[in-house]
């Protein structure tokens, strides 16, 4: 278990961090600056808070009150950075070994252990720019795991590599949390990522941590703005209410029904981009009346990946301009080529795919 | 030929540069961690560079003169440290300190500091990580400063001159030399010694050279 509850001041910019872990691997998602890093460093014992309480598993590493301020060699964690940090005078044994007492009689063989375990074999006398950079990446790993720490801690560990080594890397380190009993914090800005490491997410912005969810609830159903925008949503808008079902949605320029509480901090709508339903023969047919929540756009551009297609529509096809943009995601596959820049467009925002935010 | 000063100016050179070598590191380490006072001492440290060396030899008259604190506590154990061989050494050791400690820092500054931090949740205890993983990975820079602090500790004139004096056989080094044979007007035995720090002077420049291109390639693509 850790619990953390700190406040730091650094400058103009104030780190309020509060949040608990129960065995589980959290993520702290945000942009640069957002103080994630310096969190996980306040945990380490690198930077000290000006106040507040970190506990690990009973044991109190930073309590202002108190004046306990553990040194890092004292706090049983283990922290890997994005550059890996390995000793560059040291082999790969020795760079896995140092963490290990010298009287441990099992010394060597826990090195053996974790050279194998981490398919080293063969490297061990190698030094670190001898080695590749996922090669490097293991190592890291190793020698963070040998002294058995109480909470590993990540900091953007895969920023520097390319993506297919990023695939591979994340497996291994996959593999290697499902062997750790403890808990597990990450920090990272990338969402595919933290979606793929972790159980529980917490959004953190300006020093502050805006919500901790399950990351399941978190990326369909965001419950602010914020965390709507960390979370890569592309369609949000500004609302006023028009009675207990409808909303108007002003950026959009459109009337919807939505579900779900609506208290008085509720002022933003959005919905993701591949959960808008769309149809582009059935606009032709003007008889066809349109439905509920149902909208007639134009295609303003269109954004091609590898695999989809981000549609830029707009809502209104007599003055194309800013307001009532959409971005709307679909398959290649389902995209027909003859489908091209104002072309009509007929839209289902699914009140079950919208979702009511606060600021 | 007398080669006394050629002994005693490398004597000295030689013993101020491995205490400056040490107290070079601690100093630079010690005030690396400061977060107050980091600018205070750092003047304090580099001060001897940039003053004349007289003045550092009068500083040093005033602390370790006989009237002094220090001098007059000497004095009771019968030791007198001016006019004698070991304020050659102390001049040295002075003059010199501010280069190994300047170029000590800069070579810890340059040192991903990640590494440093990893070694602590790694459990190894400071004197350890300074020893076993910053200096080996600094040591083209240490090197460095230790050849620029040993020239200048054999190049030292003005500080050893003012507490040591120009003593022939006890406290006259390859430097107070060359000025004595000019005022006795010797211009052969001046061409001799001036020969004598030139050539070993030029010898430490190529050695540093050479130390400045020991570098393990990783720290390099280190990065942030």
């Amino acid at each position: 278990m850790l619990y953390v509850d700190i406040k730091k001041k650094l400058g103009s910019f104030q780190l309020e961090t509060k949040f608990e872990i129960n065995g589980e691997r959290l993520a702290l998602l945000g942009g640069s600056g957002c103080g994630k890093t310096m969190t996980l460093k306040c945990i380490g014992g690198i930077e000290k808070p000006d106040e507040g309480i970190i506990i690990l598993n009973k044991r109190v590493l930073f309590d202002s009150k108190k004046k306990i301020n553990l040194v890092p060699q004292e706090r049983k964690v283990g922290l890997l950075f994005q550059n890996y940090a390995l000793f560059p005078n040291m082999t790969l044994k020795e760079n896995i070994g140092i963490g290990i007492a010298k009287d441990n009689k099992r010394k060597d063989e826990i090195i053996e252990e974790k050279i194998k375990e981490f398919s080293l074999k063969g490297l061990k006398d190698n030094y670190p720019h001898q080695l590749s950079g996922g090669q490097q990446q293991r190592v890291a790993l190793a020698r963070m795991l040998v002294n058995n720490p109480e909470i590993l801690m990540f900091d953007e560990p895969f920023s520097a590599l390319d993506d297919h080594l990023r695939w591979q890397m994340e497996k291994f380190l996959l593999s290697a949390l499902d062997n750790f009993k403890g808990s597990s914090l990450y920090v990272s800005h990338n969402i595919n990522e933290v979606y793929r490491l972790s159980d529980k997410i917490a959004i953190m912005d300006d020093g502050k941590v805006k919500s901790i969810n399950d990351k399941v609830s978190l990326f369909n159903k965001p419950d602010s703005r914020k965390t709507a925008l960390v979370t890569g949503c592309k369609n949000i808008s500004h609302i006023s209410r028009l009675d207990s079902e409808f909303v108007y949605a002003s950026d959009w320029d459109l009337k919807l029904r939505c579900q779900g509480d609506f208290n008085e901090n509720i002022s933003y709508i959005g919905i993701h981009s591949h959960n808008i339903g769309y149809d582009f023969t059935g606009f032709t047919k003007e008889d066809v009346p349109l439905r509920e929540n149902e909208y007639d756009f134009i295609v303003i551009d269109i954004i091609k990946n590898i695999f989809s297609s981000i549609l830029i529509i707009s809502s209104n096809n007599k003055k194309p301009g800013i307001l009532g943009q959409m971005y709307l995601e679909i398959p290649n596959i389902e995209l027909n080529p003859s489908i091209g820049i104002n072309h009509p467009i007929r839209v289902v925002l699914d009140k079950e795919n919208l979702f009511l935010m606060t600021p | 030929m007398d080669y006394s000063p050629l002994l005693i100016s490398l004597k000295a050179a030689s013993l101020a540069t491995l205490i400056t070598f040490f107290l070079g590191i601690y100093c630079a380490y010690f005030t690396m961690k400061l977060k107050k006072l980091k600018g205070l001492l750092d003047s304090i440290f580099t001060l001897p560079l940039v003053l004349p060396p007289t003045i550092i030899g009068f500083f040093l008259l005033v602390i370790l003169g006989r009237n002094s604190f220090i001098g007059a506590f000497l004095l009771k154990y019968d030791i007198s440290l001016v006019f004698s061989s070991a304020a050659t050494i102390i001049a040295s050791i002075v003059v010199a300190f501010p280069l190994m400690y300047r170029t000590a820092r800069g070579a810890f500054e340059q040192l991903d500091e990640n590494i440093i931090y990893v070694a602590r949740t790694l459990g190894l205890k400071e004197h350890k990580i300074l020893w076993k993983i910053i200096i080996p990975n600094c040591i083209s820079g240490l090197l460095a400063g230790t050849i620029l602090a040993f020239a200048r500790a054999l190049g030292e004139f003005g500080a050893t001159i003012m507490i040591a004096g120009n003593i022939p056989g006890k406290t006259q080094t390859m430097a107070l030399a060359v000025y004595s044979a000019v005022q006795s007007g010797n211009r052969e035995l001046a061409y001799k010694w001036v020969f004598i720090m030139v050539l070993i002077s030029f010898a430490s420049i190529l050695l540093l050279n050479k130390f400045q291109n020991i570098r393990f390639s990783s720290l390099k693509k280190g990065g942030i």
